[in-house]
This record gives C-alpha cells, structure tokens and sequence, in this order.
C-alpha cells in the first residue's frame, strides 16, 4: 500500500502528469455541467454524436497537416447547429437527428482516412485518445473552454433551468428559447472537441453522460445536482490517472471506468434510500 | 363599472393555409370564469396559444385596453399547460424551485432570482394549502399534488388572467374536485380572471360566468344556463347528456 502511495506522489513531480490532471480536471467540470442539462433534456447522445463528427474533422486535419483542435472546434460546432435545427425546423426526433449526423461523421471520416492514407495510426490514436499527451497548449484551451461553460451556465441557470423543466413554459415565460438552446449545443460541441484528445472520440460522450446520471441517483434539487456532478466528474479524473499510472491501464479508459463505478455506488445508494 | 380585462375581436389562426380558427371574438371582465369547451381539433388550444402569443394570429387582442402585437402579456398572464403525463420522478427540482420559475416572465434574460421571489413563492404555496410540499422533489408527487404545484407556479407573479388547458385530464376524481375548488378559491376572492379548457363541461359549467363553444369558429357565447337551454349543447353533449349536465 504504501508503494502505491509513493508511486502516486513520485507521479505528481511529472509534467505530463500535472497537465493530465489540470486538463483532466477542468474538462471533467465542463462534461458534467452541461451534462446534466443534456441528460434531463433527453440528449444524452448528443456528445456521442459530435465526437463521431470529430472522427472527420480530424482526419480532414490531418489530411490537410493542421492542428486537429483548430480544425474540428469550428466544423463539430457546425454540425451541431444542423443537428438542433434537424431538430426544430425539419421535425427530425432528436435521437433520430444526432444518429444522422454522426453516421454521416463517421463514414465521411472513414472515406478521408482510406482515400488520403498514411496517417491512419494517428487518426486511430484518437479514438481512444491519450490525456497523458496533452501539451500546454492543450491544457490552456481546455481551462478556456470550460471556465467559458461553467460562466455561461451560471450566467443562464434559470433559464436552462426552465427550458429542461418545461420548454413550452418557457417560451410562455418569455424565454429565448432558440438562443438558450444554440448555446448549450454549442458549448457542448466546443467540450467534445476538447475531449477527444482526453479520452477519444468512442468515450468522449461517457464523460458527459455519466457524472450527471450518477448525480441523478441521489440528489434531490438541481443546483446539488450540477454540483454533485462536478465532484464526481474531477474525483474520476483524480482517481482515474493515479489508477492508470499505478496499474500501467489506458488513462482514458480508467477515467470512464472510475466514472461508472461511482454510478453503480451512487444507483445502489439511491435505491437504499 | 366592470374592468374589461381581455377583448378578442376577430381572431383568426391558420396552419399551413388551412383555417384552424377563424373569426373569433369575445371578452371577458375581472373575476370571469370562462369556460372554453369543444370537441378534440375544435381549436381550443389553438386560442390559447395565440393568446399567449405561441401562434401567428390575425385580427386583434387588447390586453386591458392595450393591443398584445405591442408588449408582452406573459407578466399578466399565468397559464398553465395540457400535460398527459407527469414528470419524471427523478427530475431532481423541490416543488418551491419550480413555482419560483413563474417569476421568471417578470425578468429579463437572463432571469436571476432573488430571496424576495422565493418568498412569493412560499406565500402562493400557503394560500394554496400546499406550503408543506416546498421541499419534496417534484418527481415524487402525486398528479393532483404536481398540478398544485403548477397551479402556484402560474400565480407566483399575481396575473389578472389565468389559462388553463385541460388541467385536469390525467387526474383522478377526487384530485379534480380539490383542483377545480382551488381554482374557483383564486377567482372569487382574487378577482383573477379564468378561463377555463375542458372537454368536461359538466365539471366546470357550475363554476362559469360564460361558455365559449367552439368548433372553428364560435358557435355558442353565454352563460351555462343559456348553454343548456341551447340547440347547441344537443350537438355538443347529445341529448342523453345534456339532460344529465343541465337537468332538462
């Protein structure tokens, strides 16, 4: 035990180490604030959608021997403004919208890599995903990026707030739902994109999903809810990297796992309740 | 003198070019109690919705004297919602977070509460009878309690009008009967005007000043009295029926 302990402290002098956590951390409060809005809303797949996106949008960077971040940011956003519209305007199930889009995704990533050739090692690095590799660079857009949700979402709570309770009532209560609406979805691409570099592009979505359901299990309003959410969501991330460390695992995976063991105390703690 | 509150003066609403209602015209007066009755697709939740400015509409609605096409009636207005099912129990909100959000048509986006909101929150609660459901999650209340909770959610901000759309459909008799007085309770002693969605007017026919049938367009405007004595009801309610609602 106390060789664990050693192992997990000798880690932390590691800069791959400290940006792992700092992106980690960050990035895991991003997932799981909007989490719980999209999970309530019914768009839990959301997330798994665009990450599918992103598999394009990365192979269309690489083809082109850019910064996949700079690449993707602008086009998953773009795709999922066409998933709320699918949505809304052309009276596509929500479900129904992001399976469209993201199987469009995937076989538009797909035919770029087969065409294109050569950097299919890379392009599949992302699938999973290495929060070990992050550079500064990396680290800072993801702090940007989820210090801009977590400001918008405290920023627009009682709105969001009314929308996922009663979207109707909302616009009853003057409401700009559409506005509200453009915004989640895009702050959540804008997070997808960060994570497909943390955990990839297959288990990006787990991030979102899973704080936020675990939440759900025993919280009983809903500012407790986000926050529970946030807790768990770094606590996975913490526990997650030292795990991988110590037993040599994948660190995206670990953090997912970590992730899905707390779901499975939080269920059982909600049913003895 | 009675206040004239709401005035609809030929309200006509059109989905996809085909006429849903057309031609609609009526008023009502503080402390009305309209009853808007019609068969399913006769247009009741269409007028609704146009009130509440949710629908393109044609023609013209005056808000205590003020045409709706200039301002935004939602701070006058409380409405309450067709709902079919109930919500979902694990929606993780206390009764007293969701009547707060009716303060929210009160505010710009994006809305910020303050103490003072959750205070008029409690207030409605306790002159509803329901105070002691404040801290229990939404989710695990029962329908008729939920509809309380709504119903308070609709007066939080004190509006002159209230709709109210089948609010009583996924309800059970008793939980009708304790809705229906609650309502009839803000009426005569706020002075709030009703008006009232059912498919059941014989529920509600008691409680109206007017009945507003439609079927399009207005076939019938009086009081429930006029209603029953009506060739219009017998369309309505048939024969069997309109005897048992208005004994004749």
């Amino acid at each position: 035990m106390e060789n664990i302990f050693t192992q997990i402290y000798e880690s932390l002098r590691y800069a791959f180490i400290q940006r792992a956590m700092i992106a980690g951390c960050f990035m895991a409060l991003g997932c799981s604030f909007l989490g719980v809005f999209l999970v309530l809303r019914r768009f839990s797949l959301i997330g798994d959608g665009l990450a599918h996106v992103s598999f394009a949008t990365v192979a269309l960077a690489l083809l082109l021997n850019a910064q996949p971040m700079i690449v993707s940011i602008p086009l998953v956003a773009l795709s999922s403004l066409l998933i709320l519209k699918l949505n809304e305007k052309a009276s596509v199930y929500g479900d129904a919208a992001i399976g469209l889009v993201s199987s469009f995704g995937i076989a538009l990533g797909v035919i770029i890599a087969s065409t294109a050739g050569g950097f299919n090692v890379d392009l599949f690095s992302y699938l999973f995903g290495n929060i070990l590799s992050v550079n500064w660079f990396e680290v800072w857009m993801t702090i940007g990026i989820s210090s801009l949700v977590a400001l918008t979402i405290a920023f627009f709570y009682h709105d969001l707030f009314a929308i996922t309770f009663d979207e109707e009532y909302a616009r009853v209560l003057g409401i700009k739902v559409g506005m509200v609406n453009r915004i989640l979805i895009l702050l959540t691409s804008f997070i997808v994109v960060l994570g497909i570099k943390i955990v990839g592009t297959m288990l990006v979505s787990s991030l979102i999903i899973l704080p936020a359901v675990t939440a759900l299990q025993i919280a009983r309003s809903f500012k407790a809810t986000i926050a529970l959410a946030g807790v768990l969501a770094v606590l996975s991330v913490i526990f997650g990297i030292f795990a991988s460390y110590v037993l040599d695992l994948p660190s995206g995976a670990t953090i997912v796992m970590m992730n899905f063991i707390f779901f499975v105390v939080f269920f059982l703690l909600g049913r003895m309740k | 003198m009675p206040i004239k509150i709401l005035e609809v003066k030929d309200l006509s609403v059109k989905y996809n070019g085909i006429s849903a209602l057309s031609d609609v015209s009526f008023e009502a007066e503080a402390g009305d109690y309209i009853g808007i009755v019609g068969h399913n697709g006769s247009g009741k939740t269409t007028l609704v919705k146009a009130l509440l400015g949710l629908l393109p509409f044609d023609g013209n609605v005056f808000f205590q004297g003020k045409n709706l096409r200039e301002f935004t009636a939602s701070k006058h207005i409380g409405y309450l919602p067709q709902k079919m099912a109930f919500f979902d129990q694990r929606f993780p909100a206390t009764a007293l977070e969701i009547v707060a959000t009716g303060v929210y048509c009160c505010k710009k986006t994006p809305k910020h509460l303050l103490g003072s909101d959750y205070a008029a929150a409690e207030n409605i609660m306790e002159t509803l009878g329901i105070k002691e459901l404040k801290d229990r999650p939404i989710g695990k209340l029962s329908g008729g309690e939920q509809q309380r909770v709504l119903l308070a959610r609709t007066m939080v901000h004190s509006p002159a009008i209230l709709i109210l759309d089948e609010p009583t459909v996924a309800l059970d008799p008793a939980s009708r009967e304790i809705f229906y007085a609650m309502v009839e309770k803000l009426n005569k002693e706020k002075q709030v005007t009703i008006l009232m969605v059912s498919h059941d007017v014989v529920s509600i026919g008691g409680y109206t000043t007017k009945i507003l049938y439609l079927d399009g367009k207005v076939l019938f405007l009086g009081t429930y009295g006029e209603f029953c004595d009506s060739n219009t009801v017998s369309s309505y309610l048939g024969d069997k029926r309109r005897f048992n609602c208005c004994g004749h």
